[in-house]
């Protein structure tokens, strides 16, 4: 037998089987050249996290490509402003990689700004940009001065790294302009909310309890999200971070300039949901809030349990599958399967780090395998191994469950139903339920037998 | 509603592309490459580039799409891409064990100035290429041209590297394949088979992004054609491109390298562009059209005359790709539509020549666009200014749809909210008659939403 090329003994550190390996998985690492690999780059990062906000401009400065694969993929509603919905591209040719593309920016920049009179810009540089060597910044910094709106770059150049590299980007971008507006009434307990994005108008919902407890919320970032809102955020007393992976960053950078708090929560899984909103009536040691919070848990959890524990029993013995982009995703995913008689049986992130996996190993199963920036090959092998019958996961994932004959469930940018707060606990049981009890399974077994 | 930013009065733009009829190079490179059995496409650039292209083409077919990336970094961005591509395909080759490696460039590596080819020779003479396992490539800037330049590249790619001429020329047809869907792939060989023809269809995406499900993911489907017939391309004694745009280039350089002689024809959308491919293909396989075909047309013609009162005069709007584009808006003809709206991405001279032989006496008002700004926004712009029944494009075409309350055929790429693109072909007579369908369903269906309740009527 061949000996196993150094590269691919480094990438067995990326796996581990609960109980079985003693190591810890250290994720984060660049993904190998060559590999099949379900993750993304800088720019997609930076664009998911700042797409909808819905009354500002986001032009791609960059060849057509960019653009064109991030318009309107991200199931970001929006109750007001579709602006950021359309494709706007500067569509760069090779006459502009040669003499450069900063008149080009300019020119599209001014066009845009004084025909939608947007309240802010996204200026997004591409790979290109960063090697032919555009003064981005200041091209945003002269059209600024010029049409008096924030016109913001957006330096994601796709090779720095990782999607997730691409997410600070994106917060340093949003710091730009939070603190620069005082306007906004604010209610005496305020919070924003971080790192949701209002998949299936889950923002909404989500602000909705909080309104029944008695909080305001003065900005989320960025699902429904709103330039004049975010120029406010400064004043709210609290941060409460859903997406810590996309938004940590912002948050501390929150707290050391503006002193405001954060807590990283999940509003996925019932008992996440009642923690995130327990947590925040707690922080202003207010009786009225905290009663106010279990009376909506309490009413929420008598409507909810009886549904569930009938999705219970009917999908007991289920294994699941998850591959997820965010670390804080699959920790949920895996409390929130248990609570519908799913075991977990695969958990793999595009983008976790070493605490992330310590978390994810001791709430798992013994037997449960763990991987890190996984690809097709090994998932289905995996699926095989384990006996999954469900799996979890994004775009790419789908088919390839789909081809192994495995129930799926979309728990990424093109879900279609809300999956947050107690609602979401049930439309998430419901889909499951739906989607491995189909009678199309019974079906895939490729040959007739006479 | 979600257009309403989009006004009838149209501005001046030098720079600014807005919604755009295109996109890049590489998607089309990658799509082709899945064409060649065994072939595993690489992207030799930032990871981004390779995870939207596979999502999107997901989005699609709904099939899983395999291919690898360099991974590029901040290192790789100014020392060059050279040692993530040699260590790429040694990941690849002892991962993922494909035949082929079809590496595609990206704009970051081409303006870095990557040089496969050195790259490439420098990795097989350090054994890094196993025995009997190739590394083709391309270059794809994601600045030049458009997804069809891509789609372009990567077969020209294919004639580079295999396509091979031995002493003896043999009876076989190259039927060379633009973009379209594995169905229109399917109806083609179904079409050669039918007459009997011995062809070989370069590349073929049928039975790899429209697969069965069997309860087993394979990296490699059964599909593609083989390295065997792509080799065997260069023995042919005759070449029918199907789209000037995608296969032109490749046909010229088969013949450059092997003397295999070609006429570029539309890809058989519709009556006329079909009748000119089985005409074809009867003359250069030196084969009789048989009665079955015959009768496909007939039965085509009969669907088109009982139904023509609906097509008569009826205003289409349609976008998307040159080489689908030219013959569809000859079938809208065809039928007795007016095809008043047409606008793509991709630049070219032969599509501003082709509508205007088609279009200067037939439909003197019709406006048309290619390249640079020829975007949706236009179009709609367009519409906005004097509308029409129908419009014909990929899923993007169903704001302008919605927002105007006119009839929506999906035809081209992507489409990505129906499914059935991977079923029924738009090519041939068969094609024809799916798309006579879809475009009276469109007209009819809105009729009977639309129309006042006293014009309801059971009989049409």
């Amino acid at each position: 037998m061949p000996a196993v090329p150094q590269f691919l003994q480094e990438r067995n550190r990326q796996i581990l089987t609960k109980g079985k390996d003693a190591f810890d998985i250290v994720g984060g690492q660049p993904s190998l050249a060559g590999a099949v690999s379900q993750r993304a780059c800088v720019y997609c990062g930076s664009r998911v996290v700042l797409y909808p906000i819905a009354d500002a401009l986001h032009l791609v400065h960059g060849p057509i490509g960019c653009a064109a694969y991030t318009w309107d993929i991200r199931g970001s509603l929006s109750s007001g402003p579709d602006l950021f919905r359309n494709c706007f591209s500067t569509d760069l040719r090779e006459k502009h990689v040669v003499f450069g593309g900063q008149q080009r920016l300019f020119d599209t920049l001014c066009l845009l700004i004084d025909k939608h009179r947007p309240q802010a810009a996204f200026v997004y540089s591409t790979c290109i940009v960063g090697v032919i060597g555009d003064d981005v910044p200041a091209v945003c910094k002269q059209v600024q001065l010029l049409k008096n709106i924030p016109v913001i770059p957006v330096m994601a150049e796709g090779f720095q790294g990782s999607k997730k590299d691409g997410y600070r980007i994106a917060c340093d971008a949003l710091f730009q302009l939070i603190g620069a507006d005082d306007s906004k009434t604010i209610g005496e307990f305020s919070i924003n909310i971080l790192g949701d994005f209002n998949l299936a108008g889950e923002l909404w919902m989500l602000s909705e309890y909080y309104r029944r407890i008695g909080i305001h919320v003065v900005a989320s970032i960025t699902g429904d999200g709103r330039v004049n809102d975010i120029r406010n955020a400064h004043r709210a007393s609290l941060n409460i971070v859903q997406c810590a992976g996309s938004m940590m960053h912002l948050a501390q950078r929150m707290n050391e300039q503006f002193g405001i708090p954060f807590r990283k929560v999940s509003f996925f899984g019932i008992e996440d949901v009642a923690d995130a909103l327990y947590q925040v009536a707690t922080f202003f040691h207010n009786q009225t809030l905290i009663d106010n919070a279990t009376l909506l848990v309490r009413e929420e959890l008598s409507n909810l349990l009886p549904q569930l524990d009938v999705f219970k029993n009917a999908l007991h013995g289920t294994k699941a599958a998850i591959y997820v982009g965010g670390a804080f995703k699959a920790i949920s995913l895996v409390k929130a399967l248990r609570l519908i008689g799913v075991s977990t049986v695969i958990a793999g992130t595009q983008t976790g780090n070493a605490d992330d996996y310590k978390l994810l190993k001791k709430l798992c199963d013994d037997g449960c395998i763990l991987v890190d920036d996984s690809n097709p090959i090994e998932l289905s092998e995996f699926v095989k191994l384990t006996g999954a019958n469900l799996f979890i996961g994004g775009v790419k994932e789908r088919p390839i469950a789909y081809k192994l004959g495995i129930a799926f469930c979309d728990h990424n940018h093109e879900r279609k139903v809300a999956l947050a707060g107690f609602q979401g606990m049930i439309n998430f049981a419901q889909e499951v339920y739906n989607t491995v009890s189909s009678p199309v399974w019974r079906f895939t077994r490729p040959h007739l037998a006479p | 509603m979600l257009l309403r930013h989009t006004s009838d009065k149209e501005i001046e733009r030098k720079a600014l592309t807005i919604n755009p009829a295109k996109t890049c190079q590489p998607i089309g490179a990658m799509y082709a490459a899945l064409g060649i059995h065994g072939c595993l496409p690489h992207s030799h650039g930032s990871q981004g580039c390779c995870s939207y292209h596979r999502s999107a083409l997901t989005r699609h077919f709904k099939e899983p799409v395999m291919a690898s990336t360099s991974s590029f970094s901040e290192g790789s961005s100014v020392f060059g891409g050279s040692a993530n591509l040699t260590a790429a395909i040694e990941t690849i080759f002892s991962v993922y064990s494909p035949d082929i490696v079809a590496v595609h460039t990206t704009c970051l590596s081409e303006t870095i100035g990557d040089d496969l080819t050195q790259i490439v020779s420098k990795a097989k003479e350090e054994g890094k290429i196993p025995d009997g396992k190739t590394v083709i490539f391309c270059n794809t800037p994601s600045y030049v041209g458009t997804h069809i330049t891509g789609y372009s590249n990567q077969l020209s790619a294919f004639i580079k590297f295999f396509s091979t001429a031995t002493p003896k020329k043999k009876n076989v047809v190259n039927l060379a394949a633009g973009w379209m869907e594995p169905s229109d792939m399917r109806e083609i060989k179904r079409l050669a088979a039918t007459m009997e023809a011995r062809t070989i269809l370069f590349p073929d995406m049928s039975d790899v992004l429209d697969c069965p499900l069997t309860g087993k993911f394979v990296m490699y489907p059964p599909g593609g054609t083989s390295l065997a017939d792509m080799t065997a391309t260069g023995d042919s004694k005759f070449t029918i491109g199907l789209g000037a745009y995608a296969t032109e280039d490749a046909c010229v350089k088969l013949e450059n390298k092997c003397k295999v002689r070609f006429e570029v024809i539309e890809i058989p959308i519709g009556l006329k562009a079909t009748d000119r491919f089985i005409v074809a293909l009867s003359r250069h396989a030196n084969l009789p059209i048989p009665d079955d075909i015959t009768e496909e047309r007939g039965r085509l013609v009969d669907l088109i005359a009982d139904n023509s009162k609906y097509f008569y005069g009826k205003r289409v709007a349609l976008f998307g790709d040159p080489d689908t584009l030219i013959p569809l808006t000859e079938f809208l003809l065809t039928l007795d539509m007016k095809p008043v709206y047409i606008v793509t991405g991709t630049p070219g001279k032969h599509f501003d020549e082709s509508m205007k032989d088609l279009l200067n006496e037939k439909v003197p008002e019709a406006k048309f666009m290619s390249g640079e700004r020829a975007d949706m926004f236009r179009m709609h712009q367009w519409i906005k200014q004097e509308p029409v029944d129908l419009l014909i494009g990929n899923t993007y075409g169903k704001y302008i749809a919605r927002d105007e309350n006119i009839p929506f055929v999906r035809l081209g790429f992507p489409i990505t909210d129906r499914p059935g693109h991977n079923f029924f072909p738009n090519v041939g007579y068969t094609g024809a008659t799916n798309l006579t369908l879809k475009i009276l369903h469109g007209l009819l269906e809105h009729k009977d939403r639309t129309c006042p309740e006293e014009k309801v009527e059971f009989q049409m």
